[in-house]
């Protein structure tokens, strides 16, 4: 056997099109909902209509006559009346935790939380079924406010627990050792004059992740290992999770995540529906599934974002940051989801961003609701930082009277300072801001659009333009196992990964990297041919199946390839390192003097050689191997990072607003991200496309908005405006590289970047282009309503209050609200 | 995502249609294009015990001339609507906002005659038909009967088609010549208006002889802003003119407050984009 | 239970089913056309797109019995003698696709849209996919797809020139 590798050509670096793609371009794709063993029974969900309520009463007798149903359950005849889900960050020691059911027992928390299930032969059947279970409620007052939930009286979510705070976490970098205190700066600076203080409250709406594959589960108990199939980021986890939920032996458990259709962090949950499917499945004996409606996703799968974020900086006139303070308001909703209450802490150390800022304080209240609960949403944590400092930055800009860019400039870490320990105690290892807004501005043509800016001030025209700003930074590739145990989360942060090298010279990986649409299976092979230097068509990634990819920790956070992709690469060294013995027995030479390069083993100064496929058939055969080693390259490897990666970027926008209708138009958006070194230019493109799709939304278009009863008022696709073709631009994006040193693939990680960095690009720009009208502020999303409205109270005139509990028009369907169905339909 | 169990019927004709209609009392529904009904169904916000399918009454998808008038049948998908050579040369405005609906996929299963008697205010055909003084031939078991526009549009998804009836043509004068624009402002590209505005003018010798204007998502009805269509008449169509004429574009009106406008905004949208109707349609 | 006749990737099918049936479930649940993916309950997704009679249209908002009598093509069917369609060529070559769920339904969309507009600029394609949402690309390489397609199916190009006809038995 010879290789067949170009040994030429890198596979890193290149732009390879996705092997993936394939299977999902020819619908051969295999989403949970396609999978159907025989015998299957199908679940419907009997959801409560209110947010909080007593269950005074549950009639499952009609339901349970109804033609095909198997069965009518509610939390108690499941025998899971113990049952908690897990949550695997307890922020503080004495967080509040209260037990979140598989289906509520004798209270509702939020509207859309199960009652009841029904098991039927089809999903019609029985969907019929749940129509005919009876619940009788018995209303509680809601709880919707953060700050009256906080307050003396409150009508109490969970009454046992007392308070409706959860935990509050603080860091002070006084207390920390890191930097000054924030407090003393800030009393400081307000009784010296040559200082200001700008403080600001800026509200995080409550978003919804929005994946397009409803969430879905399927559990077939026959067979020795249990097999769960589901529409999750995380099989490991939740193989781990049923054994600690349910005690069923996690040897007991097989999860296989099969193609997944998105996640964003919305599918990091362990679910309610997932667990009360292993308790179907086990109780009736057959494979039973579980499929959400879209509708019953946004209700029921957690939401993310939701903070009220008051923001204090200081500054000297000369523009040089003195001092920060966030003291943050998160909503968790009903109950603490997996991570959820550690969102708002990952964004702790980010607030900080690329500047240097001497004293720093901060401060997480989280806070119950009676809402569909919160947890990881793309960027979790940190694009609620990045928008509040960006945000604040151009408010501090506007105060001094400063250039937006340069005031940055001027206090933002020195590409010659790295590395640089920030104020929260992070080493950022590598990075050169100077460089990547250079570049960002020259793409944009900043200073003619300025010009245009100020000409089309100086006309009064109808169209105003505004230039947005964002300079941001994240963390990326969590976690250091380390950091995540001083922060009290209940795992570690490191992946794992195994090489099987075939008998025929194929390799397959094995990752504990779990993909939903990152592409993995293509980036994966590239770094793996280029480690053995085999052909990438010779490589097959295998992940998302505990069977054959036993250990890991699953995709979250920018980590598959800052994390799993150096386990990969670890694995490699030894597959190398093993071939190597076994190279050198057969070429009869030291094992010192042979050479690797590009799939060929070589003595060092012959033309002696093996390739590695001819070693791992020897290896196979084992005919002739060395004394004391098993025949065999395969090789396992645990990677836990010790920092994490910054990536950076300059992200610019030019948003043109018509000040007669409020409405927003993106005109023209330019970002420059330093994500490290690329694997595939391609694929990283794509993150950064999508990523900033979503931040833009959040800007623009999306939110969730609850009436004053606690119902979701916007809870289908109709009237939650996630923004088709018609309303993106195309982007202008560039990839600029300063290697991370805290990884051998010098890699950053991308996956988040563009919604962190975009949202405080879009709101700055828009402020920006009415801001000579008076206008100070517009929360999120700027819709045409709040722009027009902005602009009238800035002018002086009064307007109606935005009344943003009520259904949108189209609400459900064109006019129809579906709480109140009227009229006649053709 | 799965509707209520119902029958199911396909009549071949009107006749046949209308006698299901009146056996299936009130809990019969009409199925058109489906594409406002499906969802309903879907969402379970409606439980019908009999579907009745004019999809199989082939006439009922004809679009045609007759005289002074294009006779549009209900069942015409909007996808033709917008394309079709008549329409496109007479009635204009109508094959304007006909693009504005929805997406493709639904512009071909959707009919003109289902959006009508849907009449949702938010849908953007019935501005247009009101604007244009379209008539509505609708079968009973006594025979068709023609009602103008002025009179179909009744209240919220009412209209003057009966119990036991079906909406079957609707007839449009021509506007041949006319200068015509359909003006929609909506949140996203997929969301329904939140206020637009139809616009046909007759503008002769430099000023507007004629002015017809339809007002979407207005009230609990289409509307037509006669007020504006008068102060329009006899003038130049300059910016002037017409934002003095479009401050008028709110009498009549009962603008919805929800959440992506309240009233006050709504209003201020009406006037607004009635004027740039009005500008984009002189040219 | 009411009858339905209909040819489906080239296979004549006849079956009873509810006339609650939509055409989706039809697809998914009766002929185990899985590649064609449900993402909403309210027709705005568009990723359940199929053909019906040579038009795009959203499978979950027609019923299986008013396909009675039609062609459906759905995107298990566009391949054609393991050639694959200029449009799914394309998605792959510009990356027009990462988790997958939307694409069958893309795909299907922009195949209907190149049959009514050969060479559209780029706010065509971004209007013409309007009623398919997606939420990991952006849009904007989906947007390259459909005009890479657009080149590789115009006359003389390299590539297949054709768009498959949904017809019985081909």
């Amino acid at each position: 056997m010879t290789a067949t590798a170009d040994t030429t050509a890198l596979e890193f670096g290149k732009s390879r099109v996705r092997k993936e793609d394939a299977r999902l371009i020819t619908g051969r794709s295999r989403y949970t909902d396609a999978i159907t063993p025989p015998g299957t029974l199908h679940v419907a969900i009997v959801r409560s209509p209110l947010a909080h309520a007593r269950i005074t009463g549950i009639d499952t007798t009609e339901a349970k006559r109804a033609p095909g149903v198997h069965g009518v359950y509610t939390v108690s005849d499941l025998g899971a009346d113990e049952v908690g889900m897990p949550c695997a960050w307890p922020i503080t020691p004495d967080q509040k935790a209260p037990q979140r059911p598989v289906l509520a027992k004798d209270t509702v928390h939020f509207a859309g939380e199960g009652v009841a299930v029904v098991v039927a032969r089809s999903a019609a059947e029985a969907k019929d079924a749940a129509e005919l279970v009876e619940v009788d409620y018995d209303p509680l007052d809601p709880v919707l406010d953060m700050e009256a939930a906080l307050a003396e009286g409150a009508t109490l979510v969970h009454p046992d627990l007392g308070t409706n705070e959860s935990a509050t976490w603080v860091f002070d970098s006084a207390e920390a050792g890191t930097g000054g205190s924030a407090a003393d700066a800030i009393a400081a600076a307000e009784s010296d004059p040559d200082q200001v203080v700008v403080r600001r409250r800026f509200r995080q709406q409550r978003l919804i992740p929005a994946f397009m594959e409803p969430r879905s589960c399927v559990v077939d108990p026959t067979g020795e290992q249990m097999v769960i199939w589901s529409a999750t980021q995380i099989p490991h986890i939740l193989r781990t999770m049923t054994t600690v939920t349910l005690g069923i032996p996690e040897s007991k458990v097989r999860v296989i995540a099969p193609d997944v259709g998105g996640g964003f962090g919305g599918k990091i949950g362990v679910l309610p529906e997932e667990m009360m499917t292993v308790l179907l499945a086990q109780k009736l004996g057959r494979p039973v599934k579980w499929t959400e409606t879209r509708s019953e996703s946004m209700l029921a799968a957690h939401h993310g974002r939701d903070q009220i974020q008051d923001i204090t900086i200081a500054a000297r006139k000369d523009g040089t940051i003195t001092a920060l303070d966030v003291k943050l308001l998160a909503d968790m909703g009903a109950y603490l989801g997996l991570v959820g209450p550690g969102v708002p802490v990952l964004g702790a150390f980010m607030f900080n961003a690329i500047y240097k800022i001497p004293a720093y304080r901060f401060q997480d209240t989280n806070v119950f609701t009676t809402k569909t609960l919160t947890d990881a949403y793309r960027g979790a944590g940190r694009p609620e930082a990045t928008f509040a400092i960006e945000r604040i930055m151009d408010e501090l800009a506007v105060e001094l009277g400063r250039e937006p860019l340069e005031l940055r400039e001027q206090n933002w870490i020195k590409h010659e300072e790295f590395p640089f320990t920030t104020v929260c105690g992070l080493t950022y290892d590598s990075g050169n801001y100077e460089q990547a807004t250079a570049r960002a501005k020259e793409l944009f043509d900043y200073e003619a659009l300025r010009r245009e800016q100020a000409e089309r001030r100086e006309r009064g025209d109808k169209v105003q333009l505004g230039i947005g700003i964002s300079t941001f930074t994240e963390m990326c590739g969590l976690a250091p196992s380390r950091v995540l145990g001083s922060l009290a989360y209940g795992a570690g942060g490191w992946e794992a990964a195994s090489i099987r090298m075939l008998a025929t010279g194929k390799v397959e990986v094995i990752t504990g990297a779990s993909a939903h649409g990152q592409g993995h299976e293509t980036a994966f092979s590239q770094i793996v041919a280029d480690k053995l230097g085999v052909p990438f068509e010779d490589v097959e990634i295998l992940h998302g199946d505990t069977a054959s990819s036993p250990k890991g920790l699953d995709t979250y956070g920018s980590r598959s390839l800052v994390v799993g992709g150096i386990a990969i690469t670890m694995a490699a060294d030894k597959v190398i390192e093993k071939a190597k013995k076994i190279a050198a027995h057969l070429l009869e030479a030291d094992e010192g003097d042979i050479e690797f390069n590009a799939g060929q083993f070589t003595v060092r100064g012959t033309d002696k050689g093996k390739a590695i496929q001819e070693i791992a058939f020897a290896a196979f055969m084992a005919h002739d191997y060395p004394e004391g080693m098993e025949p065999s390259l395969d090789s396992d490897a645990v990677y836990d990072p010790e920092n994490f990666s910054f990536p950076h970027g300059t992200h610019l926008a030019a948003m043109e607003v018509d000040t007669e209708t409020g409405r927003v138009n993106l005109r023209h958006y330019v970002c420059v991200d330093d994500i490290g070194n690329v694997v595939n230019p391609l694929i990283a493109e794509g993150q950064v496309h999508g990523g900033l799709a979503q931040g833009i939304a959040q800007a623009l278009f999306e939110e969730a908005n609850y009436d004053d009863q606690g119902t979701l008022v916007n809870g289908t696709f109709v009237d939650y405006t996630v923004p088709s073709a018609a309303d993106l631009p195309s982007f202008t994006t560039e990839i600029v590289s300063t290697p991370a040193t805290s990884n051998p693939l010098g890699v950053k990680g991308v996956g988040e970047a563009g919604t962190i960095a975009s949202t405080p690009a879009i709101v700055n720009g828009v402020l920006d282009a009415v801001r000579h009208l008076g206008v100070e502020d517009i929360e999120m999303p700027t819709t045409s309503q709040r722009v027009w409205r902005a602009i009238q109270e800035a002018q002086g005139r009064s307007t109606q209050e935005t009344p943003v509990d009520t259904h949108s028009p189209g609400a459900g369907l064109g006019s129809i609200d579906p709480n109140n169905p009227q009229g006649e339909v053709q | 995502m799965i509707p209520a169990k119902f029958d199911y019927v396909r009549p071949s004709s009107v006749e046949e249609a209308v006698s299901a209609l009146q056996q299936g009392g009130d809990d019969a529904k009409i199925l058109a294009g489906g594409q406002s009904l499906l969802p309903v169904l879907r969402l379970r916000l409606a439980a019908p015990s009999v579907v009745i399918d004019l999809g199989g009454i082939a006439e009922l998808r004809q679009i045609s001339e007759d005289g002074d008038r294009i006779a549009i049948g209900a069942m015409a998908p909007h996808h033709d609507v917008m394309r079709d050579d008549l329409v496109k040369q007479h009635v204009t405005l109508l094959s304007q906002a006909t693009a504005t609906v929805a997406d493709p996929q639904v512009r071909h299963r959707g009919t003109l005659g289902g959006a009508l008697a849907h009449a949702d205010p938010a849908g953007d055909l019935g501005a247009v038909a009101l604007a244009l003084d379209a008539e509505f031939v609708i079968a009973g078991s006594s025979g068709t009967r023609t009602v103008p526009a002025g009179e179909f549009f009744v209240d919220y998804f009412t209209t003057a088609i009966g119990e036991g009836e079906i909406l079957t043509q609707v007839r449009f004068p021509k506007y041949t010549g006319w200068s015509t624009h359909y003006e929609k402002f909506n949140r996203t590209a997929q969301a329904w208006s939140m206020v637009a505005v139809a616009a046909a003018l007759r503008v002769e010798g430099g000023s507007i002889a004629e002015a017809r204007i339809g007002l979407t998502n207005m009230g609990t009805t289409p509307i037509r802003a006669t007020g504006v269509e008068q102060a329009l008449v006899g003038q130049p169509a300059t910016a002037d003119t017409v934002r003095a004429a479009a401050e008028h574009a709110t009498e009549g009106t009962s603008a919805p407050s929800d959440a992506d406008a309240a009233a006050d905004y709504r209003e201020h949208l009406a006037r607004v984009l009635t004027g740039r109707a009005v500008l984009a349609a002189a040219g | 239970m009411a009858e339905v006749r209909v040819t489906v990737d080239g296979v004549n099918y006849a079956d009873e089913v509810e006339p609650r049936m939509l055409l989706v479930q039809y697809l998914r649940e009766r002929l185990g056309k899985t590649g064609t993916l449900v993402g909403c309950d309210t027709s705005n997704c568009g990723a359940c797109t199929v053909h019906l009679n040579g038009q795009s249209v959203k499978s979950c908002s027609v019923l299986a019995v008013q396909a009675d009598g039609g062609e459906v093509l759905t995107i298990e069917g566009l391949a054609r003698d393991g050639e694959l369609h200029p449009v799914q060529k394309a998605f792959n070559e510009c990356h027009g696709l990462q988790c997958g769920y939307c694409t069958p339904g893309m795909i299907m969309a922009a195949v209907d849209l190149l049959g009514d507009n050969p060479d559209p600029d780029e706010n065509e394609v971004r209007e013409g996919i309007e009623g398919n949402l997606c939420r990991c690309t952006g849009y904007q390489n989906i947007v390259r797809s459909v005009q890479r397609a657009a080149q590789m199916m115009k006359p003389g190009a390299s590539a297949p020139t054709e768009t498959p006809a949904p017809v019985a038995g081909d």
